[in-house]
């Protein structure tokens, strides 16, 4: 999960894109409008293990989550200033024992909800008490379409199983489901048997992210780093699905960018159409925002409204826009589609979240990080460092994790 | 399971927004939007007046009666449009028929 979060993806004729509607009654110079959607990250807790998980390898612990009692109070602040959907996220939000009452703040102050879950913690029961109290929309992730690959990736075993069980109540309780697969070396032989696990499991929407190589799929990027041919026939299985399937299973494709030509317009630009709430509070541009280092984020239990961290803090404004570009950026005709990539991948690939991000061609590292993908995809070093609390734990022979 | 999940709209069709589609008034933008999994739309005025028609239990045919009398506009005209808008929000899978039996 990562810019997919973005609003309004397909423009349409008509009814059109709401972003795009709201966008264009200003101009950029004026203050920006509030987002559309949030995602709240209840929680960093999470009985899966994931080794591209794009929670900061510095989790925040139990101890410092907000309460139910300030998530409400989150909650009812967004809906005031005009979010009109939330995303409640982790971690995995179901490990929250105050998730119903969360919803049901939601629903009650007018928020549209969508659950983005590893499913594994899901119960039936859960799942129909979370529906009743005005639950819109689930999202389960997949690691595979089958246990082997997809519980050794998980780091954890008959999560696969469970995944299953808990999207065949999402469908029966008459919730939407999307599936989202994360994509990577080692699970894209089975991108075809996904498509059709989401079919078969009358999924709405399919989300084919390839791994963002930041945080902990950074650490883990040798043993996930796909090779061109891999992205390759990625691109032609899920173009060839999206047609096959119209009408039947939406499917979204996030493309890795490291074998791209431009980078990703990461969250819309930042600060432009996106912030999260961490589990401890903090409002960010990106739920990766953190590994940034230098940057001071506010939190909700200052003395600040969210509305004032998001148009006036110093860490919106820093990247906002393009008057901190330097070149290459600063002067290129794409500056304003794909506003200069990624600054965390910036950051994390050149120690400074102001440069080009290398994804794109123009920037001076890009040929280095390029070559060093493809040495480490065709070197076929595969193991696993799990993501946890400890600061990840490497995968032994026999015990991937589990 | 692999059936086609959108529906072909027809004078005699019963639309009605899904259980996960919602029509709302922004108060902040002033603005109807439509809230859908990963989605926000801005439908136009004549959208939100037809969205507001589809309520699972009047026809299609019906909508263009009471909407040619209401703009004393051609009703064949107005059937064209309607149908065509229904059928765009049914193909992004923002709009439903009412089932005529109980699951």
């Amino acid at each position: 999960m990562s810019d997919l979060l973005a609003d309004g993806k397909t423009a349409g004729a008509a009814p059109s894109d709401g972003l795009a509607v709201l966008e264009s009654q200003r101009s950029t110079a004026e203050t920006f409008g509030i987002p559309l959607a949030v995602l709240a990250e209840l929680t960093h807790r999470c009985p899966l293990q994931c080794p591209y998980c794009s929670n900061p390898i510095e989790l925040d612990r139990g101890g410092s989550e907000l309460t139910t009692d300030e998530w409400k109070k989150v909650l009812s602040e967004l809906a005031e200033i005009g979010v009109l959907q939330i995303h409640f996220s982790g971690g995995e939000p179901t490990a929250r024992k105050d998730l119903v009452e969360l919803v049901q703040h939601a629903t009650d102050v007018g928020l549209y909800s969508n659950l983005i879950t590893s499913a594994v913690l899901l119960t039936r029961e859960k799942l129909s008490a979370l529906a009743d109290a005005g639950l819109c929309h689930v999202q389960i992730s997949f690691q595979g379409n089958e246990p082997i690959v997809a519980d050794r990736v998980a780091g954890l075993r008959n999560a696969h199983e469970k995944k299953i069980e808990a999207a065949k109540w999402t469908r029966e309780l008459d919730l939407p489901l999307t599936v989202n697969a994360v994509m990577h070396r080692q699970n894209l032989h089975q991108l075809a048997d996904i498509i059709q696990m989401a079919v078969d499991l009358d999924a709405d929407r399919l989300e084919v992210a390839n791994v963002q190589y930041y945080g902990w799929a950074l650490k883990n990027r040798a043993a996930l780093m796909p090779t061109i041919e891999q992205i390759e026939e990625t691109s032609r299985i899920v173009e060839e699905a999206a047609v096959r399937l119209k009408g039947i299973l939406a499917i979204d494709y996030v493309v890795p960018d490291y074998y791209a030509l431009r980078p990703k317009k990461c969250m819309g630009g930042w600060g432009r159409q996106f912030f999260n709430i961490s589990p401890a509070g903090k409002v960010l541009p990106c739920h990766a925002a953190e590994s940034i280092t230098g940057l001071e984020f506010e939190s909700v239990r200052s003395n600040h409204s969210i509305a004032w961290i998001w148009q006036n803090s110093e860490a919106f404004n820093r990247y906002r826009g393009t008057g901190w570009m330097k070149e290459p950026c600063k002067s290129c005709e794409f500056r304003e589609i794909d506003f200069g990539g990624c600054r965390c991948q910036a950051f994390a690939l050149t120690g400074d979240a102001g440069n080009t991000d290398p994804a794109c061609t123009l920037s001076p590292m890009h040929e280095q990080i390029f070559k060093q993908a493809e040495l480490e995809a065709a070197a076929h070093q595969d193991r696993f460092l799990y993501r946890n609390f400890a600061g990840g734990t490497l995968e032994t022979e026999g015990e991937h994790g589990a | 399971m692999a059936l086609s999940r959108n529906i072909s709209v027809s004078e005699a069709s019963r639309p009605k927004l899904p259980r996960h589609t919602r029509l709302k008034f922004d108060e902040t933008r002033q603005v109807w939007v439509i809230l859908a999994p990963e989605r926000v739309l801005a439908p136009d005025e004549i959208a939100v007046e037809v969205l507001h028609l589809c309520d699972g239990v009047r026809s299609v045919a019906e909508m263009a009666d009471q909407l040619a009398v209401k703009y004393a506009a051609p009703r064949e005209a107005i059937l064209t449009d309607v149908v065509a808008m229904l059928q765009d929000l049914a193909d992004k899978g923002f709009l439903t028929e009412a089932r005529e039996k109980t699951p």
